[in-house]
C-alpha cells in the first residue's frame, strides 16, 4: 500500500474547507474512506448529522463526488435506492461507468433512528458500504446520549448529577448486530491505525454485496479533549481495548490489531471531560466490562 | 388496438406499472394496496419488466429508496395506503422539495385509529400540503388512465413534481369492472424515454442533492416549488389532450356532470361520484335541476375553474371523505369555500363528512344531501354548515 503521505495527495472526494469543528475526527474517517476508494467513481449518501450540515451549506458543497442527503434515519434506504437505480440503468445501457456507493451516518443516525433502514438494506444485499462514524452521542443537536454512548458518560440527556452518574447503560454492540445479518464484510476501524483502516475500507468497497464499517470518530466538544488530540483519543480507545480493531469476513472473525500491552481504561477515561466525574469504583466497573468484552472477542477471533 | 377487459383497480394499476416499466419500484405491503405489489412482483419474477424491485422493510424506506433512485436518474415508483403513507410522511415532503418525478398510487384507506382497512380519504388528505400533485379516480378506468398520464405530468420539464394517483380502497381497488387498456407499445410511446435533468450517476457533473438550506435560501427553494405547482395546470391539461388522442378518453381538472343548468350540486372525489351521478339522473327525471362536480386534480387546486363551474348554483354541498377535526369543516369544503368566496359567488354552501372507515354511501344517502340542498335553495338560508352523513349520532 501507498504511504499515508501519498494517499493524502489523492483526489479525495471530501475537499478541505468544509465546516466541521477543529479536532473533529469524522472528516478524517471520510477522507480515509476516500483514500480507499481512490480511482473509483463514488456516490455518497449521508444521514442528517454533523457531517451533512457542515459540508453542504447551500450554495456551497465540500463534496467533489455526487452526494445525496435525504433525512436522518434513512441514509441506508436512500443509498439502496441509488444502487438499485444504477443496476437498472446499467442493465439498460443508460449508464456505462462503474460506481461504488458509500453511506455515512453518525451513531445516532445508525445505532438508533436509522437501525431499521440499515438492517433492511443489509438484509436485501445491496452492493453498498455503510460507514458509521461513531462519536458516541448526538453531537449535532448538542451532545445527547445515544445507543452508542459509553456507560457513565456525561451528556446533555444523561447529565452526571448528584443521584445519576451520567449514562446508566452499556453501549449497543452494533458491529455484532451487523455481523448477524450475515453480510460478506463488517469491520471496526479507528483513524489512528490508518493502514488497518484503509485496508479494511478497500475490502468493504470491493466486496460483492453489503459491507459495514464502524469507525471511531472522537468529538472534541462532546468528549471534551484538546482539539489536537483526536487521533490520540482513537489510539487510547484501541490500546485500552475499548474499541478493538477487527473484521468479520464471510462470518470469520479476525482480530486485526492486538495491543502489545493492554492499557488500563482509566487512560482513556481520564483524558476526557465527559468522564471527569467517575469514581474509582466506576472506573473499576468499566474496566471489568471491557475485560469481559475483550475476552469474548478474543474467543470469537480464535485468539484465546 | 385498445382492449376491453374485466379488471380490478389494483390489477389495472399494476398493469399500468408493467406497461410503464419503471427502472425502480420500492414497495411494502399494506392493505388494500398489497395486491399492486404482489402482481408487480410476478412481472418481475417472470421477466416481464426490466425493473429493479426493492422489497423494502417499511414505507418510510420505500419512499426513501424512491428518492435515492429518482435522484440517480431512474423512473421510480412506489405504492401505498393509509398508515403506510403516514409513515412515509417525512420523506414525501422531501421528494417534492427535491423535485423528483416519482409516481405513487395511493389506494385510499382510513388512517388509524381505530385501525380500519376500508376506504376513506384521510390518508391522501393528510398529504395534501406535501407538494405532490394529486390525481383522483372515480373507477378502474380512471385509475389506469391517471397512472399513465401521471408519468408524463411528473416528468414534464416545467413541472418536475411527484404525483399521487388516488383510488378508493376496495371500492375501486378490489372491484372488478370493465375497462379499456392500451397496448404496451402505445403506452411506451406515450410516456417516452425518461431523460433526467440531473443525476447522481454522471461523474462529469457531480451533484450535491439535498443540502442544508438556511434562512438565506430555504424560502427561495420553497417559492420555486410553489411556482411549479402554480404552473402545473396547463401541463396537466396538455398531457390530458395528448392522452385523449391515444385513448379517446377526455380528462380535465374535473368533470362537470349535468352542472351547466343546475341549481343545486355537489362536489365529490373518487368513487362516490359514480353513485351520485345515478342520483342526479333520478332527480333530473323528476325535474330537479341537480348536477355534480367530480374533482380529478386536487393538487394543484383549480380554484378559479371550480368557482367558475359552481358559481351559478343556488346551493352546493361539498362532500369530504375525511375530517379535519378543526371544528369547522373537512378539507375539500374549506378550499372550495375559499375559491367560491374569492370569486364573489353567492352560492349557499354546506359540508358533508361521509363514508369514514368505509361506511357505505348509498343512493338514499346522496338523495338526502340533494334534499337538503333543495331546501336551502328554496329558503336561501343555510341551517347547518357542517353535516355528518350516515353516522349514528
Amino acid at each position: 500500500m501507498a504511504t499515508l503521505r501519498e494517499l493524502a495527495k489523492e483526489d479525495l472526494f471530501l475537499s478541505s474547507g468544509h465546516r466541521m469543528c477543529a479536532g473533529c475526527v469524522a472528516p478524517v474517517v471520510v477522507r480515509m474512506m476516500s483514500m480507499a476508494a481512490r480511482g473509483r467513481n463514488v456516490v455518497v449518501g449521508n444521514a442528517t448529522g454533523c457531517l451533512e450540515v457542515a459540508t453542504t451549506i447551500y450554495p456551497y458543497t465540500a463534496w467533489k463526488c455526487s452526494w445525496i442527503h435525504n433525512a436522518f434515519e434513512n441514509a441506508a434506504a436512500t443509498i439502496s435506492g441509488v444502487e438499485a437505480a444504477y443496476k437498472a440503468l446499467k442493465r439498460k445501457g443508460k449508464v456505462e461507468d462503474d460506481y461504488k456507493f458509500i453511506a455515512f451516518g453518525g451513531d445516532g443516525g445508525t445505532y438508533d433512528i436509522g437501525l431499521q433502514s440499515l438492517s433492511g438494506a443489509m438484509e436485501r444485499g445491496h452492493d453498498i458500504v455503510y460507514v458509521c462514524y461513531d462519536n458516541g452521542a448526538y453531537m449535532n443537536t448538542g451532545i445527547q446520549r445515544s445507543g452508542a454512548t459509553p456507560k457513565f458518560a456525561d451528556t446533555t440527556t444523561s447529565p452526571a448529577g448528584k443521584v445519576v452518574p451520567g449514562k446508566t447503560q452499556w453501549r449497543k454492540d452494533l458491529t455484532a448486530i451487523m455481523v448477524a445479518h450475515n453480510i460478506p464484510y463488517a469491520a471496526q476501524v479507528a483513524p489512528s491505525h490508518w493502514r488497518d483502516f484503509v485496508t479494511k475500507a478497500e475490502k468493504a468497497i470491493d466486496v460483492d454485496g453489503p459491507a459495514f464499517i464502524n469507525a471511531l470518530a472522537p468529538c472534541p466538544r462532546g468528549w471534551r479533549y484538546d482539539t489536537a488530540d483526536g487521533i490520540e483519543m482513537c489510539r487510547l480507545a484501541v490500546d485500552t481495548c475499548i474499541w478493538p480493531l477487527y473484521e468479520v469476513e464471510n462470518g470469520v472473525w479476525k482480530l486485526t490489531y492486538k495491543p502489545k500491552e493492554k492499557r488500563p481504561v482509566a487512560d482513556f477515561l481520564k483524558a476526557q471531560g465527559r468522564f471527569r466525574h467517575l469514581t474509582d469504583d466506576m472506573i473499576q466497573e468499566f474496566q471489568e466490562q471491557v475485560d469481559r468484552d475483550w475476552e469474548a472477542l478474543l474467543k470469537r477471533c480464535g485468539e484465546a | 388496438m385498445a382492449q376491453k377487459v374485466a379488471i380490478t383497480g389494483n390489477e389495472a394499476v399494476a398493469l399500468a406499472m408493467k406497461q410503464i416499466n419503471p427502472d425502480v419500484v420500492a414497495a411494502y405491503p399494506i392493505t388494500p394496496q398489497t395486491e399492486i405489489v404482489q402482481i408487480f412482483s410476478t412481472y418481475v419474477s417472470n421477466g416481464l419488466v426490466d425493473t429493479e424491485f426493492v422489497t423494502v422493510e417499511s414505507e418510510h424506506s420505500a419512499m426513501s429508496a424512491s428518492v435515492g433512485a429518482a435522484a440517480a436518474g431512474a423512473r421510480a415508483m412506489t405504492a401505498t395506503s393509509a398508515n403506510g403513507l403516514a409513515l412515509m410522511w417525512e420523506v414525501v415532503y422531501i421528494a417534492a422539495s427535491n423535485r423528483l418525478p416519482i409516481v405513487m398510487p395511493v389506494v385510499n384507506r382510513a388512517l388509524s385509529g381505530p385501525i380500519n382497512i376500508h376506504c376513506d380519504h384521510s390518508d391522501a388528505m393528510g398529504a395534501r400540503d406535501s407538494g405532490w400533485i394529486q390525481l383522483w379516480s372515480e373507477n378502474t378506468q380512471e385509475a389506469y388512465d391517471n397512472m399513465i398520464q401521471a408519468v408524463r405530468i411528473a416528468e414534464h420539464p416545467q413541472v418536475q413534481l411527484p404525483v399521487m394517483v388516488c383510488l378508493d380502497g376496495f371500492i375501486i381497488s378490489h372491484a372488478m369492472e370493465n375497462a379499456e387498456v392500451l397496448p404496451d407499445e402505445v403506452v411506451r410511446e406515450f410516456i417516452g424515454e425518461y431523460v433526467p435533468q440531473k443525476t447522481l450517476l454522471d461523474k462529469e457533473h457531480p451533484v450535491t442533492a439535498g443540502p442544508l438550506a438556511f434562512t438565506d435560501s430555504y424560502f427561495e427553494f420553497k417559492r420555486a416549488q410553489a411556482e411549479a405547482m402554480l404552473q402545473a395546470k396547463p401541463h396537466i391539461l396538455e398531457v390530458a389532450r395528448e392522452f385523449a388522442k391515444i385513448s379517446g378518453r377526455q380528462y380535465g381538472l374535473f368533470e362537470a356532470y349535468k352542472l351547466e343548468d343546475a341549481e343545486i350540486g355537489i362536489v365529490v372525489l373518487g368513487s362516490t361520484a359514480g353513485t351520485a351521478k345515478n342520483v342526479v339522473d333520478k332527480l333530473r327525471a323528476q325535474g330537479v335541476k341537480a348536477g355534480l362536480l367530480k374533482l380529478r386534480v386536487f393538487r394543484p387546486f383549480p380554484a378559479e375553474e371550480l368557482a367558475a363551474a359552481l358559481g351559478h348554483l343556488k346551493a352546493l354541498a361539498v362532500m369530504d371523505r375525511a375530517d379535519s377535526f378543526n371544528a369547522f369543516s373537512g378539507p375539500l369544503y374549506a378550499e372550495t369555500a375559499a375559491a367560491m368566496y374569492d370569486s364573489g359567488a353567492q352560492t349557499k354552501m354546506v359540508n358533508y363528512i361521509y363514508g369514514l372507515g368505509g361506511r357505505d354511501v348509498g343512493l338514499d344517502d346522496i338523495e338526502k344531501v340533494y334534499g337538503h340542498l333543495a331546501r336551502i335553495a328554496e329558503s336561501g338560508k343555510v341551517d347547518q354548515r357542517l353535516n355528518y352523513l350516515g353516522v349514528r349520532e
